[in-house]
């Protein structure tokens, strides 16, 4: 008894404090408004487009990342993985700098267009709900493939060389090794681009092309900006809220357990199959990394120029948002593994790590705004409260990582460990942080570069000096310096995408397969 | 307990330093601070006068003031808009600013005794003129033009220039303003959440117009030397747009509040606004615009709707706007 209640201490108390983190702001600002408000028709109009284009975006990423992450996974090749870890660079751009590197590419006057022109053929407009979509597909086919990408390399190698050793053609492979692993990987997959999509904000509102792209997120910040009204601002973060229970209601009822067993972490053996194969991968490949990669060149060949040019003030708004990521990526983690190791087998760990993905960082920001108010001067809290709230908001991420390759874990290892007696730190030193190395060091990296890219909740906690970099890049842009702007989201990129593949680096040399 | 402890010790470690001098607390949008904004000439000018210690505090003015009601910090907030001047009047935490407003050099009458002016502009669709060679003449012509000419606009629920062009709109066309957006709303590329975006989308060429003030170009040419950047003028008329300061009843520094209202309109202020904050000053006296922004060219007419008008034309005004994009 008093080991069990050991065992899930932890992760109730971390889930405790994320759940409170994200549901006492909101009842801070329910409280402050007098109740919620009614939604009015065109927030009802924001919520269906917004569940909409989430579920159009996660749908295509997930399709297209499925080829992908297969040809990566059965190929080699020489940078293959540098591509891996560039093509995940999307998902950790900051938002305002993705946009601008999709204009480049797919914009009225970008290069994609200019081709289409020289080659005679009519051009594509990227403003509308296709746009939307097409940026978060951008955004988070990386996220998709990586996450598709590990499962195909958690199949054993000995479930290969027994296929391969009873003749299976590409297509038994696919029915008897490949689908079970897409069911227990693809509906947490899907369900974490949902998310993500559902609080979208600023690409609906640059590349929407109008008020009909307005989701709820948009709707709660102008409920909140332009009507001061809190009431409406919360019930309508409340109805996120849902949302995002329902769906990690229907992904938990989708996903199938892990079925393959604990293997003998041999070298995996590749069969290629024929020719058709080959150039469906190379295709897949191919068509990704420019996908991928083209935006990110622009913004790159944007910014360079203007490098030289950026003032001290933004090499100290560097150094503070890489301290923020720093320490945002610890208490990520150290939440993150606890709510993990328990989700298997506590439904409310998962829940409770999913919920800050659908927080509105304005409704967070306002609440805790709200709370801190009466017992301090909140500028003293600028810091603090940017790191609490991002290493909630990154958690959800790390956590989704994490929960397929931790029911592996347990499938395959918990009676050896049981057997041999293997519990509490030694466990965890001996197996379990092994065994996660790969998606422990993928989450580090993700919670690295979200407080990166940051602006949410630090602005009523401002206090008109601590600066980060994306607020120093709006903050260049409102002042017309838009090649210092462009400079400095260069910047702002490397930086992010260092962080990032750092902490990947890290995880993948501690992994002993 | 321990996290008490520490909360403690930040407020004692903020007490320590407010010790030395007075502090004025000034709330201010999030442009404002930036070394790229008039913030820190305004904070060095006025320290300069003062024997204070001015402090801006950066973000949203007007919703952390409604959440913060009597208990606010602030002293003066600078930097609100027309737009929400009636909300930020209705809050009754505001004193007034005991300045002559005679002396305003505004293209419009300015008689408000509480909110105070700084600086102005109008809403204007810039383009290159390079790039762009037939410019629309006037808003007339801007609504007939073909619609292969793409201009970006910014949201009016999150943007004042936004809810100004609404408003510009409605001043020009008012009842036809629904056919107005009709004609308009093929030509609009995108709407951006802020002023920022759309004018990125400008100098990168993706939009052939953008909406933004008559005194954008003079960044250009003083700065960059560029003279390429041009505001179309049409005779129709522009929507005035001012940026105001204001300071707090309940403010425990009334002499330095009341001193920095005067500040506002004193030469040192209104003559570094031109650069600072690429607008007009309030009062315009010789050698306050550089020679390059005083040949601005200038509306003949000037669209202006006081806080009363504005307010009960904005729901209205941006039910046409959605409906015209509902299409």
């Amino acid at each position: 008894m008093a080991r069990r209640l050991r065992e899930i201490s932890l992760p109730a108390l971390a889930a405790a404090l994320v759940a409170g983190l994200v549901l006492v702001p909101l009842g801070a600002v329910v409280i402050r408004a007098g109740g919620f408000s009614a939604l009015r028709g065109a927030d009802l109009a924001a919520l269906r487009f917004t569940l909409w284009q989430a579920a159009l975006s996660a749908a295509l990423s997930c399709l297209l990342a499925m080829p992908v992450a297969r040809a990566l996974n059965r190929r080699r090749f020489a940078g293959r993985s540098v591509l891996i870890s560039l093509m995940g660079a999307p998902f950790i751009l900051p938002t305002i700098v993705a946009v601008i590197g999709l204009i480049a590419i797919f914009g009225r006057r970008g290069a994609l267009n200019a081709g289409l022109e020289a080659l005679g053929l009519p051009t594509l407009t990227i403003y509308g709900a296709h746009g939307v979509i097409l940026a978060h597909v951008f955004f988070n086919l990386p996220l998709a493939t990586r996450m598709i990408l590990h499962g195909w390399q958690a199949i054993p190698a000995e479930r290969m060389r027994l296929a391969a050793s009873l003749g299976f053609g590409p297509a038994q492979v696919q029915r008897h090794l490949e689908w079970p692993m897409l069911r227990s990987v693809l509906p947490g997959t899907f369900l974490a681009i949902f998310l993500v999509c559902l609080t979208s904000f600023a690409v609906a509102l640059t590349l929407g092309g109008g008020p009909r792209a307005t989701t709820v997120e948009l709707a709660i910040y102008q409920a909140f900006r332009f009507d001061f009204d809190l009431g409406r601002a919360a019930s309508l973060a409340l109805v996120q809220v849902f949302v995002c229970l329902a769906a990690l209601a229907v992904a938990s009822r989708l996903t199938a357990p892990p079925a393959f067993g604990a293997g003998l972490d041999r070298a995996p053996m590749r069969f290629g199959g024929g020719r058709a194969l080959l150039v469906q991968d190379l295709l897949a490949i191919a068509g990704a990394a420019a996908f991928l990669l083209t935006p990110i060149g622009a913004i790159v060949a944007r910014g360079l120029p203007a490098l030289p040019d950026l003032s001290p003030a933004i090499w100290r708004a560097c150094a503070t948002s890489l301290g923020l990521a720093a320490a945002s990526t610890l208490l990520t983690l150290a939440l993150a593994l606890p709510l993990s190791l328990a989700a298997p087998r506590h439904r409310w760990a998962e829940g409770a790590a999913m919920l800050p993905m659908v927080a509105s960082s304005l409704v967070l920001g306002t609440g805790l705004f709200l709370i801190a108010r009466p017992f301090v001067n909140p500028a003293t809290l600028a810091l603090p409260v940017t790191l609490l709230a991002n290493a909630a908001l990154s958690l959800p991420f790390v956590v989704r990582l994490l929960i397929p390759e931790v029911r592996v874990l347990q499938a395959d290892y918990d009676r050896l460990a049981a057997s041999l007696n293997l519990r509490g730190l030694a466990r965890l030193r001996l197996l379990t942080l092994p065994r996660l190395a790969r998606p422990l060091g993928f989450g580090a990296g993700l919670s690295a570069a979200f407080p990166m890219g940051d602006l949410g909740v630090i602005t009523l906690f401002s206090d008109g000096e601590t600066r980060t970099l994306p607020l120093a890049l709006f903050q260049l842009m409102g002042a017309y310096r838009m090649d210092q702007a462009a400079a400095a989201a260069c910047l702002l990129m490397t930086l992010t995408f260092a962080l990032f593949w750092a902490c990947d680096r890290i995880g993948h040399h501690a992994d002993p397969r | 307990m321990k996290k008490t402890l520490m909360l403690a010790g930040l407020f004692v470690a903020t007490a320590a330093v407010a010790d030395e001098k007075p502090v004025l607390t000034v709330y201010a949008p999030d442009y404002f601070t930036s070394e790229w904004g008039p913030g820190p000439a305004i904070e060095k000018g006025f320290e300069e006068v003062c024997a204070c210690d001015l402090k801006f505090v950066a973000g949203d003015v007007l919703p952390r003031i409604l959440l913060e009601g009597d208990k606010t910090e602030a002293d003066v907030v600078i930097g609100l808009n027309t737009d929400v001047t009636a909300r930020a009047r209705a809050t009754g935490l505001f004193a007034p600013h005991g300045q002559d407003t005679g002396a305003l050099t505004l293209p419009i009458a300015w008689t408000d005794d509480t909110f105070l002016p700084f600086n102005w502009s109008e809403t204007a669709f810039v383009y290159d003129r390079t790039k762009l060679a037939n410019p629309p003449q006037s808003f007339q012509e801007l609504l007939d033009a073909p619609d292969s000419l793409k201009i970006a606009i910014q949201d009016p629920r999150s943007s004042i220039s936004g809810l100004a062009l609404l408003l510009w709109v409605k001043g020009v066309y008012g009842d036809k303003a629904p056919e107005a957006w009709a004609k308009l709303a093929p030509k609009v590329l995108t709407v951006t959440p802020g002023w920022s975006e759309s004018y990125g989308l400008f100098t990168d060429g993706e939009v052939d117009m953008v909406l933004s003030y008559t005194t954008s170009p003079a960044y250009h040419l003083i700065a960059e030397d560029d003279d390429t950047k041009v505001a179309a003028i049409f005779p129709e008329g522009h929507y005035f747009l001012t940026e105001v300061a204001a300071q707090l009843k309940g403010t425990d520094q009334p002499e330095l509040a009341q001193k920095f209202m005067d500040y506002i309109l004193s030469d040192a202020f209104q003559g570094m606004i031109a650069t600072a904050n690429w607008s007009y000053p309030a009062i315009i006296k010789p050698g306050f615009l550089p020679e390059k922004f005083a040949a601005l060219p200038r509306p003949d007419k000037t669209i202006f709707f006081d806080e009363t008008e504005a307010e009960a034309l904005r729901q209205p005004a941006l039910d046409e706007w959605l409906a015209a994009f509902a299409k």
